[in-house]
């Protein structure tokens, strides 16, 4: 089983708390991260989360938007959700300043299989905004860096502009993390890798595949591809876990919008062990 | 209400009495719901009056079709299911589930107060009943419950009535939901030509049995009740295969049948909303015109809209074939691993109010005829 939400369940779940944004930091084109205060400070003190979960973020009038929780679990206070312009609720959210309040229904879901990452090597293996779900998982590995073996993060985008938090690398490979970047395009100035993030994994040394955890998140296609190569390379299949996107509406496995054959994204999601999705991962339309 | 079941004997309740059981539910605050006709169908209404019921009316019912017909006799029940089901009163079709008002000091959030109405439902079908169960699971068996079912439905008196007649949609005994009412009720009917056979299925039914004017039942009486509900299964014709149904389907995603129901289906959504099990439904924010007050409406929607799977970089489920597939998957197959259950009740509505007359239990059956399929959610040939 998945870890669960630290939080019980709301008594009401159709109730969200309002928040505050504290502060926006514009990341990279149409993506800012945006650290919320809850205006009710009971809430505040009550709310945690673990690395992975999502909050439905409400902006009354437009509508909610399911959007991971992208700061450190264990830094109690700070919640922050990094937030590219897709949609109307995005959209509307961008269009807002400090100061503003909204709405948040949460923490919702499954999260990253922290305890059994511990005691053996993890590779990240994330693309684009896929990684702003995975930043929580890294900042509870280096909180728990003395009980880990080798810790990897790959992660591309399809150009240099588009690569996230790019500000922190140093400060995470000093840590613990090593950091292999990669982009499918690369401009004049680039002197890095050029490719896929799969092929990443295809080249790095794994000393101990049989305990190593991979931890992947961005298109379903490339989360497919790097599951094949950790597979190939000897990682179990039940030590890959995927987080996974559907349309949501509810969050609370009521309104069956973001079924994906025997499982509710939203709840029993969105990170789930890839063996148990893998086969329908390659049904379309499913 | 309880759903203990006691073990009352069966009484007789003459026809006249009957108006004194809704009298006694209105009595007790009930807001009473059964069967009347309306647009020439039998839909379910707030009722107070025996008079309201489809006395001498009688249901004709085959794929895409449903024609109401004068009975040769004056039976309040003497028909099967229509387009409407008790869901409409458990989980609405439109709900306030929150609302937001913008003040000086922001947003404020707030949820209605739990809607406080008691519901009596006369005349529910046994695959109804199941039908209930299935969503008990669904909207409070799980880590969130919902407010608006939850209330409901502990605040909801149930009267079930025994079918005495099938249609030729029908298949709740190969769902092992019918015809007989066995739990799941505060009241059980029976209709004879005089009245009716009734029972107590919880201390709430006992209690509102013994102020009804019943009288012994007699053997002729008990063996018409067995002759009339035995008169449903006999009658029934169409059958669901369920062995081993989930992994049936679930093995054949790529079955070349999709394609060929996808064709015929108009997408149109009308067997999701007669459907006594479906429970997707949307959530809209409607606003006022300064965008200060707002609410959340939650409203019934269908895994066959198009918008249902969007997602901003591209709609999962883009196909009609893609849609059928997700509804009969989950509703016989899926539905299994989240709920314990089948979805389905085999009341036949989706099959009577399809257009085009498309029938699950034929597509089953086609999909059936496949026995060589690799089970995908764990990759074993099967």
């Amino acid at each position: 089983m998945n870890p669960v939400s630290p939080c019980l369940p709301n008594a009401d779940p159709w109730l969200a708390h309002t928040v505050r944004i504290a502060s926006i930091t514009d990341e990279i084109q149409d993506v800012a991260t945006y650290r919320l205060e809850f205006v009710d400070a009971a809430i505040a003190d009550e709310f945690s989360f673990l690395p992975g979960q999502f909050n439905m973020l409400y902006l009354p009038g437009v509508g909610e938007a399911a959007i991971s929780i992208s700061s450190d679990p264990q830094q109690r206070g700070v919640l922050d959700h990094t937030v590219r312009v897709a949609g109307n609720v995005t959209g509307e959210l961008a269009r807002l300043n400090a100061g503003a309040t909204f709405g948040l229904r949460g923490p919702f879901g499954s999260a990253w299989p922290i305890d059994e990452c511990v005691g053996g090597d993890v590779v990240i293996v994330t693309g684009g905004i896929g990684l702003a779900p995975l930043r929580p998982a890294i900042h509870e590995l280096l909180n728990r860096r003395d009980e880990c073996g080798q810790l990897t993060l790959l992660y591309g985008a399809r150009e240099p502009s588009g690569l996230l938090y790019t500000n922190e690398f140093d400060d995470w490979r000093q840590r613990g993390f090593d950091v292999a970047v990669t982009v499918d395009r690369g401009t004049d100035a680039w002197k890095g890798n050029v490719g896929v993030v799969p092929q990443l994994l295809d080249r790095m040394p794994l000393e101990n595949p049989e305990q190593t955890t991979v931890l992947c998140c961005g298109p379903e296609v490339m989360m497919w591809f790097a599951a094949r190569s950790a597979l190939g390379r000897g990682v179990p299949a039940e030590r890959i876990w995927v987080s996974l996107e559907r349309n949501m509406n509810c969050a609370i496995g009521l309104c069956g919008h973001c079924q994906f054959g025997p499982s509710f994204i939203c709840k029993d999601g969105p990170v789930l062990r890839y063996d148990q999705v893998a086969p329908l991962l390659r049904v379309e339309g499913f | 209400m309880s759903t203990e079941t006691t073990t009352e004997t069966e009484v007789f309740l003459p026809k006249a009495e009957l108006q004194s059981l809704i009298d006694c539910l209105l009595g007790d605050g009930f807001t009473v719901v059964g069967p009347t006709v309306d647009q020439d169908a039998i839909v379910y209404g707030e009722i107070s009056s025996v008079d309201a019921l489809p006395r001498g009316w009688t249901d004709r019912q085959e794929a895409a079709k449903y024609r109401l017909e004068r009975r040769d006799d004056d039976a309040l029940f003497g028909f099967v299911v229509g387009p409407h089901s008790w869901k409409k009163y458990l989980f609405p079709p439109l709900t306030t589930l929150a609302s937001a008002q913008k003040t000086d000091d922001g947003w404020q959030m707030r949820t209605p107060e739990p809607d406080s109405t008691k519901y009596a439902f006369l005349g529910v079908r046994a695959c109804e009943l199941a039908a209930i169960g299935i969503q008990d699971r669904v909207f409070t068996g799980g880590p969130y419950v919902d407010p608006v079912y939850d209330t409901r439905r502990k605040n909801a008196f149930i009267i079930a009535v025994n079918c005495t007649q099938a249609a030729p949609t029908c298949f709740c005994s190969s769902m092992n939901t019918g015809p007989q009412c066995s739990s799941g009720f505060d009241l059980a009917l029976t209709e004879l030509a005089d009245g009716f056979v009734i029972e107590a299925g919880s201390d709430a039914g006992s209690s509102v049995l013994v102020r009804l004017a019943t009288q012994p039942i007699s053997t002729e009486q008990t063996s018409q009740a067995d002759a009339a509900r035995q008169q449903a299964v006999d009658q029934q014709t169409k059958q669901l295969d369920t062995a081993n149904i989930r992994d049936v389907l679930l093995g054949n995603l790529e079955h070349p049948r999709w394609q060929e129901v996808g064709a015929k289906c108009l997408g149109c959504t009308n067997c999701t909303m007669v459907c006594p099990t479906c429970f997707c439904s949307s959530v809209e924010e409607v606003s006022d015109l300064a965008g200060e007050n707002v609410e959340r409406q939650r409203h019934w929607d269908s895994c066959f809209n198009l918008s249902f799977s969007y997602m901003s970089h591209g709609t999962t489920r883009n196909t009609i074939t893609h849609r059928y597939r997700q509804w009969l998957t989950h509703k016989l197959a899926s539905w299994h691993d989240q709920f314990g259950t089948s979805g389905c009740v085999g009341c036949g509505r989706c099959i009577t109010w399809c257009p085009v007359g498309i029938d699950l239990t034929e597509e089953v059956a086609a999909i059936r005829g496949n026995e060589d399929y690799c089970d995908l959610t764990t990759g074993e040939e099967a």
